[in-house]
């Protein structure tokens, strides 16, 4: 009944928007500064700082070391730098081309 | 006898799948079965059960989003028509879903002609697959669907899709009218499509505006392809200066990559029937270099899974000594080094050659 009515909608979806910004990482991957939105989850951050770092750190191994990695995606891009063992990384979504499709209704 | 189609519908509100579930079940002329989930994992199992023609689904769910089912659904069931039927008004979800492989996406319909412009665009795309053939993203030969597109007179866009390169063949009304690959156009790109072994495709709705650039009709162009492709094969070709213990295809292959500007070394590492092959010109210890790169593509590759932001197209890395370049081609995962002097737009261009002649 009335309590019933406190419980109407079940939690809205997690769908996240991808952010547009960067932050930094110091070399073990922990997240120093960050201008990415507070509603974007750590844990992908985290992850996107972690392979950014392992990519780097093999690169090194590898005996080519670098300073810079991009990584494109179709929908997204993820620039690196690093940064004496840690790393700045920037996302910048694609904007929208589309397939000739037939969308919506705007 | 045909098989009635059946229609997945996904949505979190129960109102919106009785509506739709009557509008789709009424109206559209196949009369489908229409199957309603209220989350993503109750029609993650609903399609292993069962062989749907169509998906239609929300974006915003609670648990699990539109997006990780487009992710998981596209993955498992390629065949799948995928339609995301939203209230979201956002590009960049919007370019998402199709970077990840959605059939259309649409905006929830609010007046009685957008109802009637979403109904007939389900009705086409259940049209399309109920015809058979070719349709979706298969593996199939692409000579047999140009010419099923010509002999039915359809007018459309064959998108052909090879690892990171692209390719377009126009088709309008049964014929061969152009065709855009790698920096090609007109019948050398059309030859070059023709020359990718694997890939996957997609039809595109037709475009009446294309000026037409081939003249020759579609058996010609298929014809002089096959023959230009058979006169390709017994051609001898020459070895380059470098030390190429083979003339294999692929050795030879890496050869003439090394001709292109500003390369430095190619490595390709390929996985065919669970043999693994590596080929490598221009570098001496290719098991530490090709170690990172099939560990940097996998990690970024799940990453990206992860984040839904589509396939993961390229790697570029600027070191002090060298830039490099992994992508991914078919089976094979390729990493070039490039002089460091080399900027970033000319690498970009070599790198686009590099597959196309690899894919070929």
């Amino acid at each position: 009944m009335g309590l019933l009515s406190f419980i109407r909608r079940t939690t809205r979806s997690k769908l996240v928007r991808l952010p547009s910004g960067s932050f930094t990482l110091d070399r073990d991957g922990n997240i120093m500064t960050s201008t990415l939105p507070q509603g974007f989850p750590q844990a992908q951050i985290q992850s996107i700082g972690k392979c950014v770092l392992s990519a780097f750190h093999h690169a090194k191994k590898a005996q080519m070391p670098l300073s810079e990695l991009i990584v494109n995606y179709s929908a997204l891009r993820i620039l690196a730098r690093e940064l004496r063992g840690g790393a700045i990384v920037f996302l910048m979504p694609s904007s929208g081309a589309q397939p000739g499709r037939r969308t919506t209704n705007d | 006898m045909s098989v009635q189609q059946k229609i997945l519908l996904l949505d979190d509100e129960q109102d919106f799948l009785d509506l739709y579930q009557e509008m789709l079940g009424q109206h559209l002329s196949m009369l489908p079965e229409i199957r309603t989930a209220l989350t993503g994992s109750r029609a993650l199992s609903m399609l292993e059960s069962d062989k749907y023609a169509l998906l239609i689904l929300d974006l915003h769910m609670p648990k699990m989003d539109g997006l990780q089912v487009l992710a998981i659904a596209r993955r498992k069931y390629p065949e799948l028509r995928v339609v995301i039927l939203t209230a979201v008004r956002d590009e960049q979800f919007r370019s998402r879903a199709y970077a990840m492989g959605v059939d259309q996406y649409w905006i929830k319909p609010e007046t009685d002609q957008e109802m009637g412009l979403f109904m007939e665009s389900i009705e086409t795309l259940l049209s399309s697959e109920s015809q058979g053939g070719f349709r979706g993203v298969h593996s199939k030969s692409l000579v047999d669907i140009i010419q099923l597109e010509c002999l039915s007179q359809s007018s459309s866009v064959l998108k052909i899709s090879n690892g990171a390169v692209e390719g377009r063949i126009w088709i309008q009304n049964g014929e061969v009218i152009d065709a855009d690959a790698v920096g090609l156009t007109s019948e050398p790109a059309f030859q070059r499509i023709l020359t990718w072994k694997t890939g996957s495709f997609e039809v595109l709705p037709a475009d009446p505006g294309r000026p037409r650039k081939i003249f020759t009709s579609y058996q010609g162009l298929l014809l002089n392809t096959a023959q230009a492709l058979d006169e390709a094969a017994s051609q001898v070709v020459a070895q380059s200066d470098s030390d190429v213990a083979a003339a294999s295809d692929s050795t030879v292959m890496l050869a003439e990559i090394s001709q292109l500007r500003g390369v430095e070394f190619v490595l390709a590492c390929s996985v065919r029937k669970k043999k693994k092959t590596q080929e490598f010109w221009g570098i001496e210890n290719p098991k530490p270099v090709s170690d990172w790169m099939e560990g940097a593509i996998e990690q970024f590759d799940q990453m990206g899974e992860s984040l839904q932001v589509g396939q993961l197209q390229q790697i570029v890395g600027t070191g002090p000594q060298r830039k490099v370049a992994m992508a991914r081609s078919g089976d094979t995962r390729l990493c070039v080094g490039f002089a460091a002097d080399l900027s970033v737009d000319d690498l970009r261009d070599t790198m686009k050659t590099i597959l196309s002649k690899w894919v070929s």
